[in-house]
């Protein structure tokens, strides 16, 4: 079989328009900065002597116009691809673009469905609606629910599994064709072979779904540490928040990269450091939810015992299942009986996510203190004081509701910051595992070779970036949105 | 203001005791005593022997003992071999007269000990390394601060316009590109024999054979192996690159930020009013003001310059600081992780004081009782 070209039938055509609106695109660019720079300036608005408004054009109008023309045609070539991927018979026809864009059919589906019912509804759905009124935000958006969908759906996508090795497409190039494989096997390599022969294509998807497993959940755990320590600091404050702040700064000083290095090495973790840490920092949760509704229906007491009950049961169970661990030497935690051991967590995975959530709280607790010290001089605040509110029904349902626009629009960029810390540990091989799939391992693999096969490590590199670039825009557009109330 | 420097001094030096304190109760683990008997000793010790060699050698005691040891506070250990009647000690070098060795020799004495992979003195290593690594974050922030800057301004000068608009996005794009993420691109792009514009070159004949640069058929060098003897544009320029692309995003922003609260100040409007002309407005009333902020945030970045130089130095095999960070903690060389965090949390700390009295000196407005 022949290797699949990169834009497959279609490409004769879309390749040189393409190629076209890049080269008009450069130009229009170019004259656009060299009339700038002479002194031309952009049309303006003009009132006639007969009251009527009128516009004037210029030639830098003329060039933002061709800009936007040769934008157009680029991105209408980039949908002529995922058609021709849907539409076209043969793989040889579709291309590697097309071939990709078929297999991510149920993310496409998935994002129009999304999207149309957002755009519909966008008046009642609050902040999250007025998302749509911001282009930024969108393209945001449109980038995270493209590797949420990925993730989901990334046993479909996949063309091979994540550790299916096939030693002829060692370092195969984008495109190979399997040689002699099975009628029930895919055929092609879409984006080639790794330095062992695995499908780089399948791997960047499943390597997703691994990455935005952990991600959000670290970061959400993080804020729940950071809350609960941050709201008393900053509304409290005196000797507590002197303390909690001097720790904070003490983990703040502490170069991130030395203190993966010595969290994750095998020494510690056989000492069980790691482990006392999760013990301590998995707390919080519960903590954070027991007080939250304790303090809210302290006065009505059947409430107050379902909530605190059902939240503190299965929030033990889920606290003593995730850190004890009969299998694993190093837990400190053997008598929980194995009955109630709900589900193990492989050990490196723990580490890594404390890790991860250790680094990050101290920020979330800088950030919420600060809030906090801002809004609690507030008059709705002084107002439940006088009411007699306890301090902590103030803190978590008068300060925190209040707080809540830039603790979101922070917890879509730490999201992408520990995306990033996450691929980091990957990067130094202290990840999950040295055959785990996410995007930090597959880079450092990739890296050994990368100026003579630079193709196993770009793609979850450009993944990585595209996914943290759409959390940075839609925290963007967040803000935006949410600075315009 | 005395007083406030004072108190911040004070409260880094508890930071940095704290800090140390940690590392070394992390380095100092069992465990990685356990490893170190081993690979010092033989591989195939018994408990016992491990314990032994471990008391023999100093390792031995009370964990805060042998800290106050490194720190210099506590007399170093000594030992008499009880066949030979030879001394040893922490202090007593190889082949030193046991009466002239000092009775303290800690970091506050400036000895850092010898590295227990490579038997050299640890503050030579470091010192050598970190001389390499200086070079590297030198150049990378002598081009990450002014560009970001210039971006910054320019972005912030007219909120809202179509430039302002354009270097955002680009300064979003830069922060969500980790050192990682940017080298492999940068190395694909310009260091890559199979794709990118090196190929390219060399199929027009530019490059390889008799071409432009000689044999050689990338453009830039995707190792910087070749820079630690002598800095060439094409060795150098990737790895100072990388790390100054994923810190410039932060800073343009904060410069931006900065910069368009100025441009909205009462002074700057009233200066409109006079009629000075716009490039005077920002280039003499509205910069200096909008610079003060950013004092902060580029001394700050110096922590995290320290993770982007220990990344890119790896991926470039460049051998600074960073890359000795990451080999004496795979290589559980105690002694010389113990210096190099000294090191890493000196830096933190001695730039957080900076941008804190920076900024009351920057910023009259801030008065400290």
């Amino acid at each position: 079989m022949e290797p699949l070209t990169w834009t497959g039938a279609f490409g004769t055509v879309l390749n040189p328009l393409m190629m076209l609106a890049l080269a008009v695109f450069f130009a229009a660019f170019l004259a656009n900065f060299v009339m700038t720079l002479a002194g031309v300036r952009a049309g303006q608005l003009e009132i006639n002597d007969d009251g009527t408004m009128g516009l004037t054009r210029t030639p830098v109008d003329l060039a933002l116009s061709v800009m936007k023309y040769a934008v157009l045609i680029f991105v209408l070539c980039c949908v002529g691809f995922i058609v021709g991927g849907l539409v076209l018979p043969t793989f040889e026809q579709k291309g590697i673009l097309g071939g990709m864009a078929l297999r991510l059919l149920p993310v496409w589906i998935g994002l129009v469905a999304t999207f149309a019912l957002s755009i519909t509804f966008k008046r009642k759905l609050g902040l999250y609606g007025k998302l749509f009124d911001s282009p930024i935000g969108m393209i945001g958006f449109a980038l995270v629910m493209f590797w949420i969908f990925a993730a989901i759906f990334a046993e479909r996508i996949a063309t091979h599994g994540a550790l299916e090795l096939i030693s002829a497409m060692r370092h195969a190039l984008p495109g190979t064709p399997i040689p002699a494989s099975d009628d029930g096997d895919f055929a092609y390599y879409f984006l080639g072979g790794d330095n062992l022969g695995r499908d780089v294509f399948s791997r960047v998807f499943f390597g997703a779904a691994s990455v935005l497993r952990i991600a959000p959940l670290a970061t959400l755990f993080a804020f729940m540490v950071g809350i609960t320590l941050g709201l008393p600091a900053g509304y409290i404050g005196g000797r507590l928040d002197t303390v909690l702040t001097f720790i904070a700064n003490l983990v703040l000083a502490f170069p991130v990269i030395l203190l993966f290095y010595l969290l994750v090495t095998p020494e510690i973790v056989t000492a069980g450091i790691p482990h006392y840490m999760s013990m301590v920092l998995f707390l919080f949760p519960i903590i954070f939810l027991v007080i939250l509704f304790n303090s809210r229906f302290h006065t009505q007491p059947m409430t107050r015992n379902i909530l605190v009950g059902v939240s503190l049961v299965l929030g033990l169970l889920a606290y003593f299942s995730l850190i004890s661990d009969r299998g694993a030497t190093a837990s400190p935690i053997r008598f929980w009986p194995e009955a109630l051991d709900l589900f193990d967590i492989p050990g490196n995975l723990l580490i890594v996510f404390v890790s991860v959530v250790f680094v990050n709280s101290p920020t979330v607790f800088r950030i919420v203190r600060g809030i906090t010290l801002d809004v609690k001089t507030r008059d709705y605040v002084a107002a439940a004081q006088t009411r007699g509110e306890g301090p902590w029904y103030i803190m978590l349902w008068e300060i925190l509701p209040n707080a809540r626009g830039p603790l979101i629009v922070d917890f879509c960029l730490r999201i992408g910051y520990t995306t990033i810390l996450l691929g980091t540990l990957g990067f130094f091989g202290l990840g999950v595992s040295p055959e785990s799939p996410d995007w930090g391992s597959t880079i450092n693999e990739g890296r050994q070779l990368l100026s003579t096969y630079p193709h196993p490590a770009l793609p979850p590199a450009l993944a990585l970036m595209s996914l943290v670039l759409g959390l940075n825009l839609l925290a963007d557009g967040l803000r935006e949105e949410s600075l315009k109330d | 203001m005395a007083a406030f420097i004072l108190r911040r001094v004070g409260v880094m030096i508890l930071t940095a005791f704290f800090l140390t304190l940690i590392v070394f109760f992390l380095t100092n683990l069992f465990p990685n005593l356990e490893k170190l008997a081993k690979t010092q000793g033989n591989a195939r010790m018994s408990d016992a022997d491990v314990v032994s060699w471990l008391d023999n050698n100093g390792y031995g005691g009370p964990m805060l003992l042998r800290y106050g040891e490194w720190l210099g506070v506590v007399p170093g250990w000594t030992r008499v071999d009880e066949t030979t009647g030879a001394i040893t000690g922490r202090c007593i070098d190889f082949g030193m007269d046991p009466a002239d060795a000092p009775r303290f020799c800690g970091v506050l004495q400036g000895d850092l000990g010898h590295s227990t992979v490579s038997n050299e003195p640890v503050s030579d290593v470091i010192g050598r390394r970190l001389a390499l690594t200086g070079i590297l974050m030198g150049l990378a922030f002598g081009l990450m601060v002014p560009l970001a800057l210039v971006v910054g301004v320019l972005a912030g000068m007219r909120e809202g316009s179509r430039l302002d608009r354009g270097l955002s996005t680009l300064s979003i794009a830069s922060t969500a590109t980790p050192e990682y993420v940017s080298g492999v691109i940068l190395i694909a792009l310009f260091a890559s024999t199979a794709v990118g514009v090196s190929s390219t070159l060399t199929e027009w004949g530019w490059l390889g054979g008799d071409g432009w640069l000689g044999d050689r058929r990338t453009l830039f060098l995707g190792s910087a192996r070749s820079a630690m003897n002598g800095i060439t544009f094409w060795n150098f320029a990737l790895p100072v690159a990388t790390i100054a692309l994923y810190g410039m995003g932060y800073i343009a922003r904060m410069t931006r930020a900065s910069m368009a609260e100025v441009m909205t100040a009462q002074y700057i409007r009233t200066a409109r009013l006079k009629g000075v002309s716009f490039r005077n407005i920002v280039l003499r009333h509205a910069l200096r003001n909008a610079l003060i902020a950013p004092f902060t945030v580029i001394m700050l970045q110096f922590p995290w310059l320290l993770t982007g130089v220990v990344i890119v130095e790896s991926m470039f095999s460049y051998n600074g600081f960073g890359w000795t960070m990451v080999q004496a903690a795979s290589n559980n060389d105690i002694e010389m992780l113990l210096a190099c965090s000294v090191v890493a949390v000196f830096v933190v700390l001695v730039t957080q004081l900076i941008s804190d009295i920076g900024y009351v000196f920057l910023n009259p407005r801030i008065r400290i009782a």
